[in-house]
């Protein structure tokens, strides 16, 4: 291990660039961990630990006792008494200075102890209705499924409507294809920014605002898709096409048969970046879709959070359910996704 | 075992279909059903319209939502009113232009007609000045350091380039919680400073935290486009220079940047060209631009002029949108100027 940390480029011993450059790793590594790190343990600590400070590392609970007697269990306490001993009681009421306790042993018999010799008891227990509570009492499983309607529609269309079109501009000569391919490209630099309100006006004149189709078909046609199954069809060799149609296919055939399944690796890599675009869209939705119950999750997220700032326990689980799709792709794929932004510089 | 076994059915017997085979013929029954209109379509307009066929439906979205706006987006500036359809809109000339342009001063936002833009302006452009620099400085010694590993690089690329996928709304709720009144940061800070602060409610924190957030957000990807730039330039040159006993630094100097330079270049064009336009984050992240106007920046402004106010001047916001879209388009022409140089 220590041999594979200290390797060095041709030399045997480390210098202070070596040390440099592996602290700025380290660094680097700590300073994108842990704010995601600290935002999913506390996704799962109960409200009452996310609200105090200083705060925890892990999710803690107050630990409660059933007691015989008592219809409610009661909040654990560790009581020292005057010997030194000490014991697990449950704490009934607290006034001033006072506290009256129950022992578990003996139910029968209050104590009146002094509040100073008492410590609340807690366990490590994650709080699972963090993560229950908003899909049930808050609208979070209707935004849950409006992303995955959008980012899967979505994705399948831009597959489908892209890859037609990178086929016939790669597999064809005819006029205007030159023309089509230099307007597609000059708008690869044009940000929404610029165009939202006449874009917006299109949804409104198609009839799609506040509908999850008006934000499906306006982002489907990407022309970075275009561009990138473009580029990757255009490895592949005609002859194979010319074959087909001495045999007499027809070009959908061709292009069914022949072409999308020799793309598949530029398929996925424009499938993978196609999901991650959808599910994380913002400005454009939030400009289209204006009733809560067609928000997607970001939406959702974000009109959550400004409503109830102080329920961070839900605001953070939530994030963790928005962040999850994302990571389980990259820790799968990763290697398509950097190898795909490097090759082509998409994002 | 007998001579004619040899994996095939003996003649004169089929073999018995399996559950493979039947899916397989499904499968196949399905895809001719769908290449059959395709098939007569082309019988009909002849083998040499069929890209055309291809390429419209991409076209036709592609138009719709894309070209479409772009010729209506001028036609709006130089509209008023509060109608949405462009029809309906009265002509004004370049009044919505005048009141975004009209200032006392223009260094002075409070003595402009429309403050929150000049506002707007001023803070997009500390935000891109500071942004562009900061990304460009982190990316670069990323992808030197990483450039130089032997292994693990795979690992550590992977983890700088990891925020870069997440969306903006949970990156900014991931530190606004990092950043709470009992968040992590302030755990640490009570300790040493004896008090708390929010930091997302005082001016210079704010904006500070808003740049670092976009750094942390944004770094790995140019650290990528960065990593792939050095990774192009020869190794030889680098074993000339160890021949001569070029010292690190010097090398560095003398033949990383200037080799780098043009790529540089353009990932700082792309900078300045993706910091103008910062929005969602920042916006999630600062409640929408606070404290006060303090981190209001130009994509805020058009989009809370047009859509987040009751009277919607989408005239006024789309003029605002064509000024942003004038300035992006001269650094877009750069950057073309500056990858035509990079190829040569």
């Amino acid at each position: 291990m220590l041999g594979f940390l200290t390797r060095t480029r041709g030399k045997s011993r480390m210098d202070v660039t070596d040390i440099l450059a592996w602290a700025w790793l380290i660094l680097g590594t700590l300073v994108i961990a842990i704010p995601i790190g600290w935002a999913f343990l506390s996704s799962f600590k109960p409200e009452a630990e996310i609200n105090s400070f200083p705060p925890t590392l892990l999710p803690r609970a107050a630990q409660e006792l059933v007691i015989e007697g008592y219809d409610d269990p009661l909040p654990a306490y560790a009581w020292t008494d005057e010997q030194g001993q000490t014991r697990t009681v449950g704490l009934v009421r607290r006034i001033g200075l006072k506290a009256t306790v129950v022992d578990p042993e003996s139910p029968g018999e209050r104590l009146s102890v002094d509040a100073g010799s008492i410590v609340k008891q807690t366990a490590i227990r994650p709080a699972w209705s963090n993560y229950t509570e908003p899909l049930e009492r808050f609208a979070f499983l209707t935004y849950l499924k409006n992303s995955v309607f959008v980012t899967t529609v979505a994705t399948i269309l831009t597959l489908v409507l892209n890859s037609m079109a990178a086929f016939a501009l790669s597999k064809y000569r005819f006029r205007g294809s030159t023309t089509i391919f230099v307007l597609m490209l000059s708008t690869l630099m044009l940000p929404l920014s610029v165009i939202m309100v006449p874009a917006f006006m299109v949804v409104v004149g198609l009839n799609l605002a506040d509908n999850l189709w008006g934000v499906i078909f306006s982002t489907v046609a990407t022309p970075t898709g275009v561009f990138l199954l473009r580029q990757y069809m255009l490895t592949i060799p005609d002859d194979l096409i010319e074959a087909a149609r001495v045999d007499a296919a027809s070009e959908f055939r061709i292009y069914w048969r022949i072409i999308l399944p020799l793309s598949a690796p530029a398929l996925a890599v424009l499938a993978i970046f196609s999901v991650i675009w959808r599910w994380n869209d913002f400005l454009w939705p939030l400009i289209v879709l204006s009733s809560p119950e067609n928000y997607t999750l970001q939406l959702g997220l974000n009109a959550f959070q400004g409503q109830f700032t102080v329920q961070w326990h839900y605001i953070l689980s939530m994030t963790v359910v928005a962040l999850l799709p994302v990571t389980l792709i990259f820790l799968f794929l990763q290697r398509y996704i950097t190898e795909g932004v490097a090759s082509s510089g998409v994002k | 075992m007998t001579a004619f076994d040899d994996g095939y059915p003996p003649p004169g017997r089929a073999r018995p279909m399996s559950a493979a085979d039947r899916r397989d013929r499904v499968l196949e029954a399905g895809m001719r059903l769908l290449e059959w209109p395709f098939a007569q379509l082309q019988r009909l307009i002849g083998l040499r319209r069929m890209p055309w066929v291809f390429v419209l439906p991409n076209m036709a979205l592609f138009t719709i939502f894309v070209f479409v706006p772009v010729l209506l987006a001028i036609g709006y500036a130089f509209t008023g009113g509060t109608e949405l359809l462009l029809w309906n809109r009265p002509f004004v000339g370049l009044e919505n232009f005048s009141r975004l342009l009209s200032c006392g001063s223009y260094l002075d936002p409070a003595s402009c007609e429309l403050d929150l833009f000049w506002t707007a302006v001023f803070n997009t452009a500390w935000y891109t000045a500071f942004n562009a620099t900061g990304t460009l400085v982190v990316a670069l010694v990323t992808a030197l350091v990483l450039n130089r590993l032997t292994r693990g690089k795979a690992f550590f690329r992977a983890i700088f380039f990891y925020p870069v996928l997440l969306s903006p709304v949970v990156v900014a709720l991931v530190w606004k919680w990092f950043l709470a009144r009992n968040g992590l940061l302030n755990a640490v800070f009570a300790d040493l400073m004896g008090q708390r602060t929010i930091f997302l409610l005082e001016v210079l924190w704010s904006r500070f935290w808003v740049v670092y957030v976009s750094i942390w957000f944004h770094m790995g990807f140019y650290t990528l486009i960065i990593l792939a730039g050095l990774q192009a330039i020869p190794r030889d040159i680098y074993e000339a220079a160890l021949i001569d006993g070029t010292s690190r630094w010097r090398q560095f100097w003398r033949l990383t940047l200037p080799l780098l330079m043009p790529n540089l270049l353009v990932v700082l064009v792309l900078l300045l060209i993706r910091s103008v336009q910062v929005f969602d984050e920042a916006w999630v992240l600062t409640d929408g631009g606070g404290p006060g106007t303090s981190n209001t920046f130009l994509v805020q402004f058009i989009y809370e002029t047009a859509f987040a106010t009751d009277v919607r001047l989408y005239g006024l916001a789309s003029a605002a949108s064509v000024l942003m879209g004038l300035a992006l388009l001269v650094l877009t022409l750069v950057q073309l100027w500056l990858g035509k140089k990079a190829e040569n």
